[in-house]
């Protein structure tokens, strides 16, 4: 029996801010295979958001070297909305407010533009509302939520609830989750943990980005990953986060 | 009736002169000489076989142009018109129109596609003479005859003048007075034709009462002139304009439109307005003056008005009310679009005149590409109007760098009991925004139109339902490329 090939592969990869040029990823080697939970750790300035928003294909990076396979294709090729049309879904760190856009509608409008890419006939608002209702006692959110404006007037645990839902209903393949711990209660932590951990499927791959070691101590983790100075300088298994809280960023940052 | 028979008398001679190819009629019957003077004026009234009192009028509209100049204080730049140049009356003439669908330009009808506009209409809104003309003759005579069961009418302002010259004397100018500025000045002295409406009183106008289903008479629309009546405790609702962008060879349009509500009277006035707007360059393009104005004359009397407006190189529209009656209520819901080189300057005038009178304005102006979008509008309180009310609402949203979105709002209070609010942002669609919106798989134009649409919300809700969906669409047509 072959092993499948990773469902993502990172190879060397380099990234620069088109700003002002300045390096942010020196050559980061990662493989995810399908139904396995990364996190990456790391201190503030490490890359950690950089990483998630290259993959995303958000504008404002420049790859200079290095390759990134997704699925067998070239990510880096593929433009933001088709990645996420693959399957790709970045949870923000700060998702971002869209007055006057109800959030049940957008959703809508997010799940038939995949669907119409892979050929599939769209959900009207029945098919829709019907799909929605079986996914929100996952996160327990109230019906209320969806009919406001997107993430307006959302609080913190909202909007990362949100997201959780968001990425319950698009069903992707690989999920990164940007730091979506920062800024919980423990009650609200606790939550979109129990969101994570449902999702948790042997065809889906998750990369969680945190500082802390908090989230994973709700989901459990397969491998923990260290990135610092843009390199991922130190891999194990979920005993290295307890580890890294225990002695701190520093020791390994002196080491890169 | 006689509307009817007047399309029934274009289409003949539409269809005569396309008999006699080659047959060179007598121009001067046609079309007035290039140019005005009180001559021109004569010409158009005696075309449309007008009693004197209106050839009056007319003239005394021309007498007072004469001593006008063209308005300069609005925040556009546009080359200097020349209005001896211009051709004042002319008939439809097919040599004008294209033949068929595959004479008109490409780019027009790939816009129509995608606001999803039947074949037949488009070919009507093309230009070109078709049988299409026999379908609306058939609608309009539907709806004339169900309509005048109710003692509603609705028809040309030609037919008005003829049917129900009473009426029309009665309220024509009332609102907007011949001399009112130098557009509406213009307009009394040449108007073409427009449309007329009067609802009885306690009569609730059972349909939207649209110019839609005149696009035929539409077209004699450079010089529009609409008058709507709605007296004591009726209702009407009425539609102008199309979603699909109207072919026309104008280049200047100074359309007026007055509304009269009397007590308990109800009056929507909801315009979608679509003009060429000239190309990426801004090259070409319809220069539109509009003087529209409602009178509340009656206590308890609304007039809302609702508009988009997307087309035109250039917009000059200020839809204002007079709230003459105590407990009256105006309303204003805008949405103004400029992409490429196009510039709109418009906004509202709300004047409390009677007690308790209130007024809302909600105006959104989104700018794109090198486009100029001002909202103007004053807010006037007369002693008279204690406890007057004005909530005032204006924001502007911009796409890109290059384009620009002022607000300039006037405010005249002479009551010290009045409640007059206003307020203002200014937003851009960040990138953020469209990043968050690309994430989750929806392209860039469907995002900036997700968004566009959402900042617009409020406005589009007061649209009837079938034409804020093609409101909706206008707007992403509209702003194609306007993001990279």
């Amino acid at each position: 029996m072959t092993a499948a090939p990773p469902m993502l592969e990172i190879s060397n990869l380099h990234a620069r801010l088109s700003d002002d040029g300045r390096e942010i990823l020196r050559g980061i080697d990662l493989s995810v295979n399908r139904g396995e939970v990364h996190a990456i750790m790391g201190p503030n300035g490490s890359g950690k958001s950089t990483l998630a928003a290259v993959l995303a294909g958000r504008d404002g990076y420049e790859v200079s070297t290095g390759t990134v396979t997704y699925l067998g294709r070239n990510l880096l090729a593929m433009p933001a909305e088709e990645r996420a049309r693959e399957g790709l879904f970045l949870a923000f760190q700060y998702p971002v407010e869209i007055p006057g856009v109800n959030n049940m509608y957008f959703l809508r409008a997010a799940i038939n533009a995949q669907r119409r890419h892979h050929g599939e006939t769209e959900l009207d608002a029945g098919q829709f509302l019907r799909a929605v209702r079986a996914k929100l006692k996952l996160l327990d959110i109230g019906e209320d939520l969806l009919q406001r404006a997107l993430n307006v007037g959302f609080s913190g645990g909202e909007k990362k609830r949100n997201e959780i839902f968001q990425m319950a209903m698009l069903e992707p393949r690989l999920a990164i989750l940007d730091e979506t711990d920062s800024g919980l209660d423990i009650d609200a932590l606790r939550v979109v943990a129990r969101g994570v951990n449902q999702q948790r499927d042997p065809d889906r791959a998750i990369v969680m980005i945190t500082h802390y070691q908090r989230l994973l101590g709700y989901v459990e983790p397969d491998c923990v990953h260290v990135l610092q100075g843009g390199r991922i300088v130190e891999s194990g298994d979920k005993y290295l986060a307890v580890d890294l809280e225990q002695r701190g960023y520093g020791p390994i940052g002196d080491a890169a | 009736m006689t509307a009817s028979t007047d399309t029934l008398q274009t289409v003949r001679e539409l269809s005569q002169e396309g008999y006699k190819y080659g047959f060179v009629t007598d121009i001067e019957a046609d079309e007035a000489p290039p140019g005005l003077n009180e001559d021109t004026v004569r010409f158009i009234s005696a075309k449309k076989e007008e009693p004197e009192w209106l050839l009056e009028w007319r003239l005394a509209a021309f007498r007072a142009w004469q001593k006008m100049t063209q308005p300069n204080w609005a925040k556009l730049q546009l080359t200097p018109i020349d209005y001896q140049a211009a051709t004042y009356y002319s008939a439809p003439k097919q040599s004008t129109g294209p033949k068929s669908l595959d004479e008109v330009d490409p780019e027009l009808l790939r816009t129509y596609e995608k606001l999803g506009i039947p074949l037949r209409e488009r070919e009507a809104l093309a230009g070109v003479a078709v049988d299409a003309v026999f379908d609306s003759i058939s609608v309009a005579t539907t709806f004339k005859e169900e309509l005048g069961k109710l003692g509603i009418i609705f028809c040309s302002m030609g037919e008005a003048v003829r049917e129900h010259p009473d009426l029309v004397r009665r309220y024509l100018g009332t609102v907007v007075p011949q001399n009112d500025n130098f557009f509406a000045a213009l307009n009394s002295a040449v108007f073409s034709d427009g449309s007329f409406a009067y609802v009885p009183p306690g009569v609730r106008c059972p349909m939207e009462l649209s110019t839609y289903f005149r696009i035929n008479a539409a077209k004699s629309g450079q010089f529009e002139r609409t008058l709507v009546i709605a007296d004591t405790g009726s209702y009407v609702s009425y539609l102008e304009g199309c979603t699909a962008p109207q072919r026309d060879e104008n280049q200047l349009h100074a359309a007026v439109v007055e509304l009269v509500a009397h007590a308990d009277a109800q009056i929507k006035y909801s315009t979608v307005q679509n003009w060429y707007p000239g190309d990426a360059e801004g090259r070409g393009g319809i220069y539109n003056f509009v003087t529209k104005r409602g009178a509340c004359r009656g206590s308890r009397a609304k007039i809302s008005w609702t508009q988009v407006e997307t087309g035109s190189a250039i917009t000059w529209k200020y839809p204002s009310c007079v709230l003459e009656g105590d407990d009256s209520v105006g309303e204003f819901f805008s949405v103004a679009i400029t992409n490429n080189r196009q510039q709109a300057d418009t906004g509202t005038k709300m004047i409390h005149i009677g007690k308790d009178t209130r007024s809302t304005i909600v105006a959104k102006g989104i700018s794109a590409g090198r486009g100029q979008n001002t909202y103007r509008g004053l807010v006037r309180v007369q002693p008279r109007a204690q406890g007057a009310r004005n909530h005032t609402q204006c924001d502007s949203l911009l796409i890109g760098g290059r384009c620009g979105a002022h607000t300039v709002p006037y405010i005249e209070v002479r009551n010290p009991s009045a409640h007059v609010e206003h307020e203002a942002t200014t937003s851009k669609i960040s990138d953020d925004q469209l990043f968050y919106c690309r994430q989750r798989g929806l392209g860039a134009e469907d995002a900036v139109s997700l968004i566009v649409n959402g900042f617009c919300k409020e406005v589009l809700k007061e649209l009837p339902m079938e034409f804020a969906v093609e409101a909706q669409k206008l707007l992403a047509v509209s702003l194609e490329g306007s993001v990279g």
